[in-house]
């Protein structure tokens, strides 16, 4: 049977990987090529990397970076951050992912999940979402969860996934950075509402909270975290390790 | 050397990458000459299966890939590509494959359990039908990376290995020379190395 994926999520600004407390306050952490490889030797099911660039220089230097990991990693790469265009999934298509992540680039245009899924396939498009709630509903936030879009979450999600996008990953803000667990109330709202799969996202702290996570909320795919990983308060090795002894299917 | 078939479907950088990982010398062509010259072939592919049998006609290869088959030279379809090897597929009407594994392809949603997610999409165990050379490092229960929508159907002959989703679904087959993967060797760490390694060094 299909096992849960964990996923180390590298942020990378300037070739480096950066993780921030809810977005604020960036780290240099350590180099991509050499985290990638390490997260890969140790038992990470699919990497997902993040450029938080904005300056062209810096776009090509995360490209240039994507091919060296590509060359010695040999598991599931996925790309976001800027994708924006069909020509954005090309570029990085062509270094080596094999999934593209959007965010506000659908946010901006949301024909865009349609034109990629119609040319790259559906698995080769993942929705990233940052939901937050405001008066108790759920809102999509855009650009790297500073702008409330005004749009209901769930609503949006579902149009994403109608739309073509194969997977979904839901990063709730409002735990993202407060290691306290992920958002099991949003996440059960979102797996209830798509059939694709789905990934959490945003408040893993310790290596219980993902227990936690595929215990209460079966239909979440795998969880996704970075600092915990970064800093090593988690081993994804001795994690995978917890949930089998829990009864959590995973590769070892 | 060994020939990547490109025919414009999909993205090769992976596939050739890890052919380099385990130091077997690739070229990624679409080139007649260059893959008749070349002692085995890969025929990699993702999407969906008539536009890629299609671009595969257009470029004359798939009579190619038969008679290089023919003649007894390793070939192994990668995903996409292992279901081009079959008669036919389900995908988008009935479309014709190569007809180099006996069986058809057809949606995994006529097997499997309704609350199952379609793709199926993650890592899962292989479990071992059959002895073949490919599979020399790889042991009963290793994980491989599964990305479709679509499986290998009436093709019990030729399965050297399969995978549990609600449903036995074919994971690789083998008849003769000709070889297939429905998981993604490359994307697939050691274990799927080893698989292509053994494919370098076991097959002749």
């Amino acid at each position: 049977m299909i096992t849960k994926r964990i996923i180390p999520c590298l942020d990378v600004k300037n070739g480096r990987v950066v993780k921030g407390v809810n977005f604020e306050g960036l780290n240099d952490v350590s180099s991509p090529i050499e985290l990638a490889n390490y997260y890969s030797q140790n038992g990470a099911d699919e990497l997902v990397f993040y450029d938080i660039t904005a300056s062209a220089e810096g776009r090509r230097l995360f490209t240039d970076i994507l091919l060296e990991v590509a060359k010695k990693v040999f598991i599931p790469l996925t790309v976001g951050g800027g994708i924006n265009t069909l020509e954005d999934f090309d570029r990085v298509l062509k270094c080596g992912a094999d999934k593209v992540s959007v965010n506000s680039g659908a946010i901006r245009n949301p024909e865009l999940i349609k034109d990629a899924a119609k040319r790259y396939g559906d698995q080769c498009v993942v929705i990233s979402a940052d939901v937050k709630r405001v008066d108790g509903v759920l809102r999509v936030f855009a650009k790297g969860g500073r702008e409330n879009t005004g749009m209901e979450a769930i609503e949006w999600i579902k149009r994403c996934v109608g739309n073509g996008a194969g997977e979904v990953v839901l990063n709730s803000i409002d735990t993202d950075g407060v290691k306290k667990g992920f958002d099991i109330e949003m996440l059960d709202t979102v797996c209830e509402a798509v059939s694709v799969p789905v990934i959490a996202s945003g408040g893993a702290g310790k290596a219980e909270d993902f227990v936690t996570l595929f215990k209460t909320l079966p239909k979440v795919d795998a969880g996704l975290a970075a600092s915990i990983f970064h800093f090593g308060e988690v081993k994804i090795n001795e994690l995978k390790e917890l949930l089998k002894t829990k009864g959590i299917n995973v590769r070892i | 050397m060994i020939a990547i078939i490109d025919y414009g479907v999909g993205n090769l950088f992976s596939l050739k990458s890890s052919f380099q990982a385990i130091g077997a010398d690739t070229v990624v062509t679409g080139d007649e000459k260059v893959i008749k010259n070349a002692k085995k072939i890969i025929l990699p592919g993702v999407g969906a299966f008539p536009d890629a049998a299609k671009k595969l006609s257009d470029a004359g290869l798939d009579l190619l890939l038969k008679e290089e088959a023919a003649k007894g030279k390793p070939l192994m379809g990668i995903c996409l590509g292992m279901q081009l090897l079959f008669n036919e597929s389900h995908e988008y009407g009935v479309c014709k494959g190569l007809g180099l594994i006996s069986g058809s392809v057809r949606p995994i949603s006529e097997v499997i359990p309704k609350d199952l997610k379609i793709p199926h999409i993650g890592w899962n165990a292989l479990r071992i039908k059959k002895e073949s050379p490919i599979l020399k490092h790889v042991k009963d229960g290793d994980f491989v990376y599964f990305v479709h929508s679509f499986y290998g159907a009436d093709c019990d002959e030729s399965v050297i290995a399969d995978c549990e989703y609600g449903a036995p679904l074919t994971a690789a087959v083998q008849k003769d020379n000709v070889y297939g993967c429905q998981f993604h060797p490359e994307k697939s760490s050691k274990v799927g190395l080893g698989i292509l390694k053994a494919f370098c060094e076991e097959v002749n």
